[in-house]
């Protein structure tokens, strides 16, 4: 006879706070899985849980912080990364993971963004890309497809979406990825060798909004845009990537480019020494 | 001048430059700024002084990331600065609430210029006096302090940084255009006379069962001590309204007790922050109340005033916020007149008011010009004219 065996602690216990669940994500969100991809890298990486720092913005997946069981950070809309900065700056031996959505950082926080891997600072930035603001109930954002509807454009979207790894490799960072949280592997892996690679790591991580995004573009649940991602998803693997491509529109029967688009290696922004 | 951190002499001295210095003297390690006249002088002077002593400059993208960025440095256990003007100021608003509502020390220094808006780039003001107080959205106390002097501006932002790690919050230095370009004396004193204040911090070792909250705070002066990133205490700081232990909690009552306890941190420990300057104020009838560069002409006024015979003195806010109400409130038992003498249009003189109830008439210029010592003079025979006919 098989016997039941009683699990006290789920691995992941160590470093999420236990006692802030439930989470308030919606059924179907994909944010939960970015965050466990993260959680997992972590405990992976060989660094002391107590040097990671995690800081997020505001929206759904700027909730993460709240959940990490690490020094974590939940600061203003759009301005996680300058509060990272100073952060890594301050204290150079910590591993600075920007955990955010596609709203506050690439609406709001956009200056920033660009600016950071301009600067090539040391930090670590997950984007979660849902293609809308989800927290305030599905008003359309900066990579909202053009013509998709939202809250705010119930006549479809008017405007152009960026291409998030085309902006943020063309403003100069050291790497940039997508996956998806289909991709559940390969996000860790990445998130964990973001760890040992020097520079600002952009991933964006593409992920089912059904409730905010989903429902009034045709995709109402979380498990048929997996379902999508699954059909479309074409990896990149030579390196060589035209980032021009790169845009998404969910609705659209082309491939979804994934993988890893750039990876150099420019100076990194390190705070000038002066020994006389 | 030499390299050292603290660079005792005496010396002929600009007031940003001031400034800059007095916040290597107290141990400022993290600057992040954005260039604006009439600060820039500050970020210049840190920009070459601060790699010197292992300390870090960043110029940031805006003022919102300067703001955003000295408070995560905070977080780090930096003691960090940024320097503005008024357009600065306004953009650095957002992130003075996260401040506040983080608690994490820093330090805001801006050089007022004539405003609103663009304004006067070049040319002073103190018509951001308000906004100090009430520019980010709800309820807060905040410190600020305004010097007279490029010595003051030295003295003022030492102590800034050491209220701002005292109650682990956020603290201004309100300076003008007239003192931060001013070239005057300045010394500094040895590095061990320098006293430096404590952040407060955690007394247990960290440990998923040690007992620290990072949000918890001492019954007597109520502020928590202040765990710092890396150190394994595994903190969670966040802008949403939070429990002692920093989870976001959603309800009313967290909400009034943790907003209750960030204004009431300073009203409490008020007499320990305020700086005031009393001149004559023994037998004044009449009080001119001043700060800033202004008060350098009210000084004047006041003392020309006297050797005529007219009993006036003049209290100087050294600090304007807190407000000292309690002094104001008793002078307003000795005097018959009160006079404000600053560059906006009657910023302090509605706060005089509010606390006194005698006439209080106000000098006012909206800026871009120093206010000389005659109008004040002038103000000053008016309120005594007006007290001989009864």
């Amino acid at each position: 006879m098989p016997q039941a065996t009683t699990v006290d602690k789920h691995p992941l216990d160590e470093i999420i706070r236990e006692d802030r669940m439930p989470h308030i994500w919606c059924p179907g969100c994909g944010i939960g899985i970015a965050m466990r991809c993260y959680a997992a890298a972590i405990l992976e990486s060989g660094i002391p849980v107590d040097n990671h720092v995690v800081v997020s913005g505001i929206g759904c997946t700027g909730r993460v912080a709240g959940y990490m069981d690490l020094d974590s950070y939940h600061s203003t809309h759009g301005r996680a990364i300058p509060f990272a900065t100073g952060l890594k700056l301050a204290n150079p031996d910590l591993m600075v993971t920007v955990f955010s959505g596609d709203g506050d950082l690439a609406a709001i926080g956009g200056n920033h963004l660009i600016h950071a891997a301009r600067r090539n600072v040391d930090i670590k930035v997950v984007c979660v890309n849902n293609f809308n603001y989800g927290m305030t109930g599905g008003q359309v954002g900066p990579t909202t497809p053009y013509t998709a509807r939202g809250t705010t454009a119930p006549y479809g979207n008017p405007e152009q979406p960026f291409n998030l790894p085309s902006l943020v490799g063309a403003s100069g960072a050291n790497y940039v990825s997508r996956w998806t949280t289909l991709h559940v592997r390969q996000l860790k892996q990445d998130i964990l060798a973001s760890f040992t690679r020097p520079g600002f790591n952009f991933i964006e991580v593409l992920s089912p909004c059904p409730i905010g995004f989903g429902k009034s573009n045709d995709i109402p649940d979380g498990l048929e845009e997996m379902e999508l991602y699954r059909e479309r998803c074409l990896l990149i693997d030579n390196g060589e990537v035209d980032l021009d491509v790169l845009s998404i529109d969910l609705r659209e029967d082309k491939p979804i480019y994934i993988g890893e688009f750039v990876e150099r290696d420019r100076p990194i922004f390190e705070c000038v020494k002066v020994n006389e | 001048m030499n390299d050292a951190r603290v660079r005792t002499g005496k010396y002929f001295m600009h007031g940003d430059h001031a400034c800059a210095e007095g916040a290597l003297a107290a141990g400022c390690n993290f600057f992040a700024g954005y260039p604006i006249t009439p600060s820039t002088e500050v970020a210049e002077h840190l920009a070459y002084r601060l790699p010197k002593v292992g300390g870090t400059f960043i110029q940031m993208e805006d003022e919102l990331a300067s703001m955003a960025a000295i408070i995560g440095a905070s977080a780090a256990g930096a003691r960090s600065m940024t320097a503005t003007s008024g357009p600065g100021l306004s953009l650095m608003m957002e992130n003075l609430g996260l401040a506040v509502m983080l608690e994490t020390p820093c330090v805001i220094i801006d050089i007022q210029r004539g405003s609103p808006s663009t304004g006067l780039p070049t040319m002073a003001g103190q018509s951001d006096v308000m906004q100090a107080q009430w520019g980010s959205h709800g309820d807060y106390e905040i410190v600020a302090y305004a010097p007279s002097s490029p010595q003051e501006t030295f003295d003022l932002t030492v102590l800034a940084f050491n209220v701002a790690d005292r109650f682990r919050t956020p603290v201004i230095l309100l300076g003008d255009e007239v003192i931060g370009h001013m070239m005057e004396r300045v010394e500094i004193p040895a590095a061990d006379e320098i006293v430096l204040w404590d952040r407060k911090r955690p007394k247990s070792s960290p440990g998923n069962n040690g007992d620290y909250k990072a949000f918890l705070p001492d019954e007597d002066d109520l502020v928590p001590a202040m765990a710092h990133a890396g150190e394994g205490y595994r903190v969670h700081f966040t802008g949403l309204t939070h429990d002692e232990l920093g989870y976001p909690a959603m309800d009313a009552d967290t909400h009034h007790k943790l907003v209750t306890r960030l204004v009431e941190k300073i009203r409490r420990n008020a007499d320990e922050i305020i700086r005031t300057e009393e001149i004559y104020l023994d037998d004044a009838e009449i009080v001119v109340i001043s700060y800033g560069c202004t008060a350098r002409s009210a000084r004047r006024a006041v003392r020309e005033a006297r050797e005529q015979g007219i009993k006036v003195g003049m209290l100087r806010l050294i600090s304007i916020w807190p407000f000292p109400e309690k002094q104001i409130t008793s002078l307003g038992e000795q005097a018959k007149a009160f006079i404000v003498a600053e560059m906006n249009l009657g910023q302090i003189s509605r706060e005089v008011e509010r606390f006194v109830s005698q006439p209080v008439t106000g000098v006012h210029h909206a800026g871009g010009a120093m206010i000389p010592p005659e109008p004040i003079l002038e103000e000053i025979a008016n309120c005594q004219r007006s007290i001989a006919n009864g």
